[in-house]
């Protein structure tokens, strides 16, 4: 298991009594696109912000090439740098402009030359179709341009992978298309990400492999053929039925 | 009646126009400078109030950081608790006792007493700005790695600035004119000028007059200046759109340059698109 970047073992998080996860495995390997399906409450967020940090883990560890991240050895502030998020409410900062967003990180934590980290940040902004804003704030720009800015910004940061966190469930449904297309072409590029999502046709069409969960626990994995298709556990064709019915 | 007013205060100017002068400029140094003091008092203990404590964290980090809340807060809740009249003459008086010197010039103690007093109050403002920033904010800045002085100077603070601006400018009102209170240890600021007018030529008020008009008339022009620099910090309401790729198409602020791209009349045309 060379390839692989990321591996959670033996994952469990409890609120209070409450157990969110519980004994989660699961590996990510260099350029797979993982889409992750589920009700809401059945732990796929959690399990995101567990893998970048945001929650302090009950038990298990977290493996980054191999070496545990969870164990307070590494940096964690170095770790979550090379490990991208996007968030569901884009989360940009309201006081800088469209384009200190990508840079600041760059220049507060890579510690990347002036110059170099305005190239970079334009250069993701190009890619996300936002070169033309880079003067606005986020309060005056839409909710799918917000999203894509937060994708530029994690990508200015030249992240290993690349976390989505239901990244278009805020958005208005006419901007869901412009951050998928971003995302589609990001997969295309052999970017490695796990997403977080509801859109079935981007878990059909764009990943390489489709988890389900549900209660806390990673139901049925595996290709989406297989998965979304022909799923063998009774809860995920429920589940795809209900959604993908009417 | 009004005519011996103002003949009055026409006396007292002539005579001690330049001590009122004086005494307005020691109060707005005196209350500028211990404001600013304050502030950045405030921040910093704003900043350092809220340092994340997680469960994972090792004892000793824990416990310096659960002792840094408690003196924060004792500081807080003393000096917000007592009277700066009261304060000053604490620390004043006090000094000899402890450190077996006294303060010779009047004026670092007058700006250390006012300026610790704005910081307690500062404090509480800055916590409470703070607070108000949406938590994705600070997540956002955890997800790309920055640490917690990082995400506070460059995200956070910036904004608690702005949002507690309102805040600021009440603690200067304040201090414009509560520094009045400093006489007590014999700084010579403008309400000690009245003390001492008014008993040298027994015009009472004459002199009330003309320090209630000078100490509105600051307090008013602080607020005007307040006010403008609360719309700077506002930032512009519009951005300029950079737009090398002129086929680019920016909903309701596209600049229509003779004809739009897909005009056959455009240089840009390219045909009929399907």
């Amino acid at each position: 298991m060379s390839d692989s970047i990321l591996e959670i073992r033996h994952l469990s998080k409890t609120f209070g009594n409450h157990a969110v996860l519980k004994d989660v495995d699961f590996t990510v390997r260099k350029g797979d696109v993982t889409s992750i399906i589920g009700a809401s409450g059945s732990g796929k967020s959690t399990l995101l912000r567990c893998i970048n940090l945001l929650e302090t883990l009950t038990t298990g560890e977290i493996l980054f090439h191999s070496e545990s991240v969870t164990g307070g050895k590494i940096n964690q502030n170095a770790y979550r740098a090379r490990v991208g998020m996007v968030f569901q409410s884009f989360n940009l900062f309201n006081n800088l402009t469209v384009l200190d967003n990508c840079v600041i990180g760059q220049r507060k934590v890579n510690r990347v030359k002036k110059d170099e980290a305005v190239a970079r940040a334009k250069f993701y902004l190009k890619k996300v179709g936002m070169l033309p804003y880079i003067n606005a704030r986020p309060a005056q720009i839409s909710g799918g341009q917000k999203q894509r800015v937060a994708i530029a910004r994690a990508l200015a940061m030249e992240p290993e992978v690349l976390l989505f966190d239901e990244p278009t469930s805020a958005l208005d449904p006419e901007m869901v298309g412009e951050v998928l297309d971003v995302m589609k072409e990001l997969a295309a590029e052999k970017m490695t990400m796990l997403v977080v999502t509801h859109e079935m046709s981007f878990a059909r069409d764009v990943s390489s492999q489709v988890v389900y969960m549900a209660d806390g626990v990673i139901v049925e994995e595996g290709p989406p053929s297989q998965v979304l298709v022909s799923p063998k556990d009774l809860r995920t064709r429920e589940f795809l039925r209900r959604f993908l019915g009417e | 009646m009004l005519e011996q007013l103002f003949s009055d205060i026409g006396i007292i100017w002539a005579k001690y126009g330049t001590v009122y002068l004086t005494g307005i400029w020691n109060t707005l140094v005196l209350a500028t400078v211990s404001t600013l003091i304050g502030c950045v008092i405030g921040f910093v203990c704003g900043i350092l109030q809220t340092i994340p404590c997680a469960k994972g964290d090792n004892l000793a980090k824990r416990f310096f950081l659960k002792l840094l809340r408690i003196v924060i807060r004792i500081y807080v809740e003393v000096f917000r608790g007592t009277p700066m009249i009261l304060q000053a003459v604490f620390i004043y008086y006090g000094m000899p006792y402890f450190f077996g010197m006294a303060f010779r010039d009047i004026w670092t103690v007058s700006i250390l007493v006012v300026s610790i007093n704005t910081g307690a109050y500062m404090a509480e403002s800055v916590r409470g700005g703070i607070m108000s920033i949406d938590a994705g904010q600070f997540e956002g800045a955890k997800a790309i790695g920055m640490n917690h002085f990082q995400t506070m100077l460059s995200v956070i603070l910036p904004q608690t600035l702005r949002n507690i601006l309102p805040q600021i400018g009440n603690n200067y009102i304040i201090n414009v004119k509560d520094t009045s209170v400093m006489f007590i240890i014999g700084f010579q600021d403008f309400f000690a000028v009245h003390k001492m007018v008014s008993g040298a030529v027994f015009k009472y008020f004459p002199s009330a007059f003309l320090e209630m008009g000078g100490y509105l008339f600051l307090t008013l022009l602080a607020s005007f200046l307040l006010r403008a620099l609360e719309k700077r910090l506002q930032g512009k309401g519009n951005y300029e759109l950079v737009s090398e790729d002129q086929l680019v198409m920016t909903a309701g602020t596209y600049q229509f340059s003779g004809a739009a791209p897909y005009e056959e009349k455009s240089r840009d045309y390219q045909g009929e698109k399907p």
